[in-house]
């Protein structure tokens, strides 16, 4: 595919002197002993890569790596100290003040942040359609334009909201929903799911890979998060200390790391919670109550078309499994009772999990013969979620899972 | 201790003196143009029947502060034409409005290029800090040298007076926009002014508008002191009541200018509140 954004040995120096800096760097000196001597901040060290078009560009790294540096290079939110950029052809290094703006508005679909940076005084349509009146479209165009795309990202009936009324989640759609309304094809996107809870973070993920499939745009997403760089990009860039030091697929960085710095990252992230119960589980839909009565609990069951129900205690410590048939059946016995008791041989073991558990435990405990889903647990067996056991292989298919599980 | 002594007072009078005769024309004008304001505001006001004038006052306050405001202005405005002063309330009323139109129109402007420019922010901040350090007294000698005595130099010492808050708080109000939201308008590749007019008021809205209402409070707190240079109106009064002795009219014409300074800071407080409503995060 061809190369949407060409980037040729670009550095960027936070300083009075660059130049010293940059003349310091060719020299062999460090970005520590640069910012001791000459108090000057190396932030992007001679980075030089390419981009595709249509894809997802992830740049990976810790919190002072240059990742959020080198992506403002690339719409010149900073300013290169040295070197190239490279977008369909045009170096946007050489382009004056007037001559950008217009380039960012042909080229960029604007920014998305980690704060969402909304503004407060505008309703979730006049935020979405900022970009397009900014470059000038008229009102009644712009607005059509608007709310197809407040569609699309699933925000329809919040057009007139405003941010305060909204959660973080949405925010993040309208920060989207800001930059899609563009016609350009270049998004960048800063940390923009960190601020997001777990779960909304992994929806949205899922979201931004499925808008992407229809809009089809060339992405920099910008992460530290190795989890998500592995989920979202179709390559990964791994920053260190202003450079670059590994691009490839997630396969590519997984079974070859170019060095024993992304080796550790790798490592780390094996033994993290990668994919555990708690990732993959689902909220419960319904659940039985100690107390309650065979009819009711056979009701529940039958409402939700369950084969079985978790029963737990007020305070939502599992206490077992009940199955459908069984419990039809001994209600069956005592059905000439006006109240039938409960007999706890109904009850049975049910297969436990915590949230924590890898999912590769999980599988092998699919040989244990409990009946039931999983039934995911905090360490004080308070009930959390189910994994129904189809629900691994979606999983499994759906997300990479490193292959070196064997050591645990 | 020095054998001779530091001409401080000659260089300023020949200064005073100096722009006094090479800017007449500017002073002249400046003058007539304050005094047609001011003229202008308080005859349009006057020619309205005070309960017409009134009622509008509390419309605007019910608007803007709620009913509950709004009752304490029509309360405080009936008392206020009732005793005979409405004159000098309108009078000083016209002579606020007029310093805070200038104050505003050189505020701004001076505020939002102190956000934007580190280098004029550091060439403003110790002149507004010794503005605000001044007496307020000492505001009336320029004013009186260029401008004489009367009611142009009485709004000239007030603008001046009135002035630091505004440039102040709209500065701060810029500068305390978050950094991603001025990225993201450039990002979308927003021009100089789109940024400010679409992003950074806006955003600053709330802390500007706390600017515009210290300027008034600060503003008619110097209405009693401008009164000294023949500014008329209800400091005239108060003036007066000082210099006969006579209590009762000192303090009646002091509490209409507590009543007008009630009713013009809920307004704008409230101008800063209701728009407020849309900006928490």
């Amino acid at each position: 595919m061809e190369d949407k954004i060409v980037v040729k040995n670009l550095s960027k120096v936070f300083g009075k002197d660059p130049g010293k800096a940059l003349k310091a760097l060719k020299e062999g000196k460090s970005k520590a002993d640069i910012l001791r001597d000459q108090k000057q901040m190396i932030g992007v060290n001679d980075v030089s890569f390419s981009v595709k078009k249509n894809e997802i560009f992830v740049l990976m790294g810790l919190s002072g790596s240059g990742k959020s540096t080198l992506q403002r290079l690339i719409n010149r939110l900073h300013e290169p100290s040295e070197g190239d950029i490279y977008i369909d052809g045009t170096d946007i290094t050489k382009l004056n003040q007037k001559e950008l703006r217009e380039f960012r508005r042909k080229h960029f679909c604007g920014m998305v942040f980690q704060n969402f940076a909304v503004l407060p005084h505008r309703t979730v349509l006049e935020n979405v359609e900022f970009g397009l009146e900014l470059q000038g479209v008229d009102k009644d165009k712009r607005r059509k334009k608007s709310r197809e795309i407040i569609k699309i990202v699933g925000l329809e009936g919040n057009e007139g909201s405003y941010p305060a009324e909204l959660s973080g989640g949405m925010l993040q759609r309208v920060g989207l929903a800001r930059g899609l309304a563009i016609d350009a094809d270049i998004m960048l996107m800063d940390e923009a799911f960190s601020a997001l809870d777990p779960l909304i973070r992994t929806q949205m993920q899922n979201e931004l890979l499925e808008l992407q499939e229809r809009m089809q745009k060339t992405i920099i997403f910008v992460t530290h998060d190795l989890d998500e760089a592995f989920r979202l990009g179709n390559r990964i860039a791994i920053m260190n200390d202003g450079k670059i030091v590994q691009i490839g697929t997630a396969e590519e960085i997984i079974s070859r790391p170019a060095n024993d710095y992304v080796k550790a990252f790798v490592e780390d992230m094996d033994r993290s919670a990668v994919l555990t119960a708690g990732a993959i589980m689902q909220p419960v839909a319904e659940r039985a109550f100690t107390g309650d009565g065979p009819r009711t609990i056979l009701r529940k069951v039958r409402k939700n078309g369950l084969s079985g129900i978790l029963l737990t205690d007020t305070k939502m410590v599992l206490k077992g499994y009940i199955r459908a048939e069984e419990l039809a059946e001994y209600i069956k016995m005592h059905q000439d009772k006006e109240d039938i008791p409960f007999d706890s041989s109904l009850v049975h073991e049910p297969a436990q999990v915590y949230e924590d558990t890898q999912i590769s435990e999980v599988i092998n405990m699919y040989t244990d013969h409990k009946f039931g889903p999983f039934a995911v647990t905090d360490r004080d067996n308070k009930l959390k979620g189910v994994i129904v056991k189809g629900a691994i292989i979606a999983a499994l298919s759906e997300s990479y899972v490193p292959n070196n599980h064997d050591e645990q | 201790m020095l054998p001779f002594r530091v001409p401080l007072k000659d260089w300023i009078t020949a200064g005073v003196n100096y722009l006094e005769t090479e800017f007449a024309v500017f002073f002249d004008g400046f003058s007539a143009f304050v005094y047609f304001m001011v003229d202008n505001l308080k005859n349009g006001m006057l020619f309205l029947h005070p309960l017409i004038l009134i009622l509008i006052i509390v419309a605007i306050t019910w608007y803007m502060a709620g009913w509950k405001n709004s009752i304490i202005a029509f309360l405080g405005l009936l008392l206020s034409e009732n005793i005979g002063l409405w004159e000098a309330f309108v009078e000083t009323l016209a002579l606020v409005l007029t310093a805070e139109i200038l104050v505003v129109i050189v505020g701004l402007p001076l505020g939002i290029w102190a956000a934007r420019s580190d280098r004029f922010n550091a060439v403003i901040r110790p002149i507004l800090d010794f503005m605000q350090t001044m007496p307020a007294f000492v505001y009336l000698i320029p004013a009186v040298m260029f401008f004489g005595l009367g009611l142009v130099p009485g709004v000239v010492a007030t603008f001046v007076f009135a002035l630091p808050p505004l440039i102040r708080l709209t500065n701060l109000g810029i500068r305390q926009v978050p950094k991603e939201l001025v990225e993201a308008a450039d990002a979308f590749g927003a021009t100089s002014m789109q940024k400010l007019m679409k992003v950074q008021i806006p955003v600053a809205k709330v802390t500007i508008l706390a600017g515009l209402n210290q300027s008034i409070m600060l503003g008619l707190s110097m209405v009693v002191i401008a009164a000294m240079i023949g500014a008329g109106g209800l400091g005239a009064d108060v003036l007066r009541g000082i210099q006969r002795l006579q209590v009762g009219q000192g303090f009646e014409a002091g509490l209409v200018v507590v009543i007008l300074a009630i009713i013009l800071d809920r307004i704008t407080a409230g101008f800063g509140a209701r728009k407020s409503l849309n900006s928490q995060q």
